[in-house]
C-alpha cells in the first residue's frame, strides 16, 4: 500500500510533469489563459494517462516491442476520441475554447513517456496510480498556471471578477510571452520547494 | 615578533595587472547618464508633470528594484554604480509622455528583475533590459502606448499622431502638412518640438551626448553612424514604395525625416551600443548595427507597427552570440 501510495505521490511533486519533467509545455502555454479551460485540459489529460496505462499494462506481454509505439498512440488516441466526443456533448463550450489541443492529447509527450517508462514494465495497479498521480501533478500544474495568468491578466479566477475597474490588466499575462515567463518563475519555485522538502525528509531520517 | 611589527617596510607584491585604467563601470555608467540627461531634461520641460512623474518613477523604481533583488539573491548591492538609474531612465525616456507612471513602475520591474537579474545581472543579460520594459509594456498595455498627445501653445493636451504615423497613415504630403512646411518639419525634428516618446524627440541634445560618449571612446563611432547610415540608405530608396497615398517610385524616400523621427537617434547611440548586448569585436558591431538598420526600415517600411527601433535592437540582441562567433579576432601571429 505504502509504495503505491509513493507511486501516486512522486508524480504530484517531485516528478511534476510540467515543473520538473518539463514535459507538454505546449498545452501549459496553450490553454492556460483562463482558469477554466486549464482545469478541463487538466482533467482530460489525467483521465486519458490513466487509462492509456492501465491500458498498456494490460496488454504489455502480448504486444511485439516492434510496434509498440504506434499500439500505445492508438489507444491514446481512442481514449482522447472519447474526452472528446464526451466534452463535445456534454460541454460544447469548453470544447470549442480548448480547439485543436483536446485532439493533440494525443501527441502529449508526457502519456506516451508514462506508457513507455513505467505502464509498459509493471502491472496493472502500480500502474493505475502512476497514471493517476502524473495526471493529478498535471492538473494541479495547469491549474496554478492558469489561476495565475487569468488573474493577473484578466482580474478573475474561473470567470468570477475578483479585482475591480480599477485592475488595468496586463495583456501579456493572457498573451504568451507572460505564459513563458510566468511557468520559467514557477519552475524556479517548484525547484525551492522539492529541495525544501528533501531537506526536511533528510533531517527527519537522520532523527 | 617584533621584527613583522611595522608592515609599512614591508614591500608590496600583487598579480598583474600592476597599472590600471581609471575607467569603472560606475564612472561610465554615470557618464552615459549625464549624456542623456539633458534630452531627458528637455522632454520634461517640452511634455508637462506627467513626463517628470514618468522619468522620476522609471529611475526611482528601478534603482530600487536592483537594490531589493540585490539583497534577496544576499549579493554586494551596486545601486551605486548607476546602471540601474541608465536602465530606468532609458526606459522612461523610450515611453509617451501621457502613459500613467505606475505602468513606469511595472516596466522597470520587468527590465530589473526579469531582464537583468533573472540572467545573472549587470554583464550577464541577454538583452537591452530597457527595451525588454519597455515591449513588455507594448504588449501589455497597446493602447495606452500608443496614445499620444501634443502640447500645443495654449497648454492644452490634443490627443494626436507621431509623425511616424502620420506617415504611415496618410502619406508624405500630409505629413508636411502637419507642419505647414518641409523646413518646419525638419526644424521640428531636429529641435525635439514634436510628438513622440519623452526622451526620443530632441534630435540636437542626444546627438551631442552621443558624440561626447564618442569622444571618451566609451562607445565606437561606427555603431551609430551604420545604423543610421543604414536607416537613412534605406528609406532614400524605398521609402517612397509604400506611401499610403500612391507610390512615389524608387529613390523617392525621405531619409532625413526617418533619421530623426522615431527612437533611431535614441537608440542609435544609446541603445545599440549597450556594452553588455552588442558583439565584442568592431567587425561584430559593424554587422549589428546595419542588421538592426535592416530591421528597423522593415518594421516602418512593411510591418505593422510605426516604429521599430526597440525590436530591432532586442532581435539583433538575439544574434550577438552569434555574430561574435563568426566575427573572433585572429589570434596574434596566426595564419589565414
Amino acid at each position: 500500500m505504502n509504495s503505491l501510495w509513493s507511486e501516486f505521490k512522486k508524480g504530484i511533486i517531485a516528478e511534476n510533469p510540467i515543473f520538473v519533467l518539463a514535459l507538454s509545455l505546449c498545452p501549459a502555454l496553450a490553454v492556460t489563459s483562463s482558469a477554466t479551460t486549464s482545469l478541463t485540459m487538466g482533467l482530460s489529460v489525467m483521465f486519458v494517462i490513466t487509462m492509456n496505462n492501465c491500458v498498456v499494462s494490460l496488454i504489455r506481454n502480448v504486444v511485439n516491442p516492434k510496434v509498440r509505439v504506434p499500439v500505445y498512440i492508438t489507444s491514446i488516441a481512442t481514449i482522447v476520441t472519447v474526452v472528446q466526443l464526451a466534452l463535445q456533448a456534454y460541454a460544447p463550450a469548453l470544447y470549442d475554447a480548448l480547439g485543436i489541443y483536446l485532439a493533440l492529447i494525443v501527441v502529449f509527450a508526457i502519456i506516451l513517456a508514462r506508457a513507455e517508462s513505467f505502464a509498459s514494465k509493471h502491472t496493472l495497479i502500480p500502474s493505475f496510480f502512476d497514471g493517476l498521480g502524473m495526471g493529478v501533478g498535471f492538473c494541479v500544474a495547469l491549474v496554478i498556471i492558469g489561476v495565475l495568468r487569468e488573474l493577473f491578466g484578466a482580474g478573475s479566477i474561473f470567470g468570477v471578477k475578483l479585482l475591480g475597474d480599477w485592475y488595468n490588466a496586463p495583456l501579456i499575462m493572457i498573451l504568451p510571452a507572460g505564459g513563458f515567463m510566468l511557468i520559467g518563475y514557477l519552475i524556479g519555485g517548484w525547484k525551492m520547494l522539492v529541495q525544501h522538502m528533501e531537506k526536511k525528509e533528510a533531517e527527519r531520517s537522520e532523527a | 615578533m617584533a621584527e613583522v611589527k611595522s608592515n609599512k617596510e614591508l614591500f608590496n607584491v600583487s598579480v598583474s595587472p600592476h597599472i590600471r585604467s581609471k575607467e569603472s563601470v560606475s564612472k561610465i555608467m554615470w557618464t552615459v547618464n549625464i549624456c542623456l540627461a539633458p534630452a531627458a531634461l528637455f522632454g520634461a520641460y517640452y511634455f508637462g508633470l506627467n513626463a517628470i512623474l514618468i522619468l522620476v518613477a522609471g529611475v526611482v523604481s528601478a534603482v530600487f528594484f536592483e537594490w531589493a533583488v540585490q539583497k534577496i539573491r544576499k549579493k554586494p548591492v551596486t545601486v551605486k554604480d548607476g546602471s540601474a538609474f541608465l536602465t530606468g531612465l532609458l526606459l522612461a525616456m523610450c515611453l509617451p509622455p501621457t502613459l500613467p507612471w505606475w505602468m513606469t513602475i511595472v516596466g522597470s520591474f520587468i527590465a530589473i528583475v526579469i531582464a537583468k537579474h533573472a540572467m545573472g545581472g549587470l554583464g550577464s543579460n541577454i538583452f537591452n533590459p530597457a527595451h525588454i520594459g519597455r515591449a513588455a509594456l507594448m504588449v501589455s498595455w497597446p493602447v495606452a502606448m500608443t496614445t499620444w498627445s501634443k502640447m500645443t501653445t495654449a497648454a492644452d493636451v490634443v490627443s494626436s499622431a507621431t509623425p511616424l504615423n502620420v506617415l504611415k497613415m496618410q502619406g508624405h504630403e500630409a505629413l508636411i502638412d502637419t507642419f505647414g512646411n518641409a523646413s518646419n518639419m525638419y526644424q521640428a525634428l531636429f529641435l525635439g518640438t514634436r510628438n513622440g516618446c519623452i526622451g526620443e524627440t530632441c534630435t540636437v541634445l542626444l546627438v551631442l551626448g552621443g558624440l561626447f560618449l564618442i569622444y571618451k571612446k566609451y562607445i565606437n563611432w561606427q555603431v551609430p553612424v551604420v545604423m543610421i547610415g543604414t536607416v537613412g540608405i534605406l528609406t532614400w530608396i524605398f521609402g517612397g514604395l509604400v506611401d499610403p497615398a500612391g507610390s512615389l517610385g524608387f529613390f523617392a524616400g525621405d531619409p532625413l525625416f526617418h533619421i530623426m523621427a522615431g527612437g533611431l537617434i535614441i537608440g542609435a547611440f544609446f541603445m545599440a551600443t549597450d556594452m553588455v548586448t552588442i558583439p565584442m569585436t568592431i567587425k561584430g558591431q559593424i554587422i549589428f548595427a546595419a542588421g538592426a538598420g535592416v530591421m528597423t526600415v522593415m518594421i516602418r517600411l512593411l510591418g505593422g507597427y510605426p516604429e521599430g527601433v526597440c525590436y530591432s535592437i532586442l532581435l539583433m540582441n538575439c544574434l550577438t552570440p552569434l555574430i561574435d562567433r563568426f566575427c573572433q579576432p585572429k589570434k596574434f601571429g596566426a595564419r589565414g
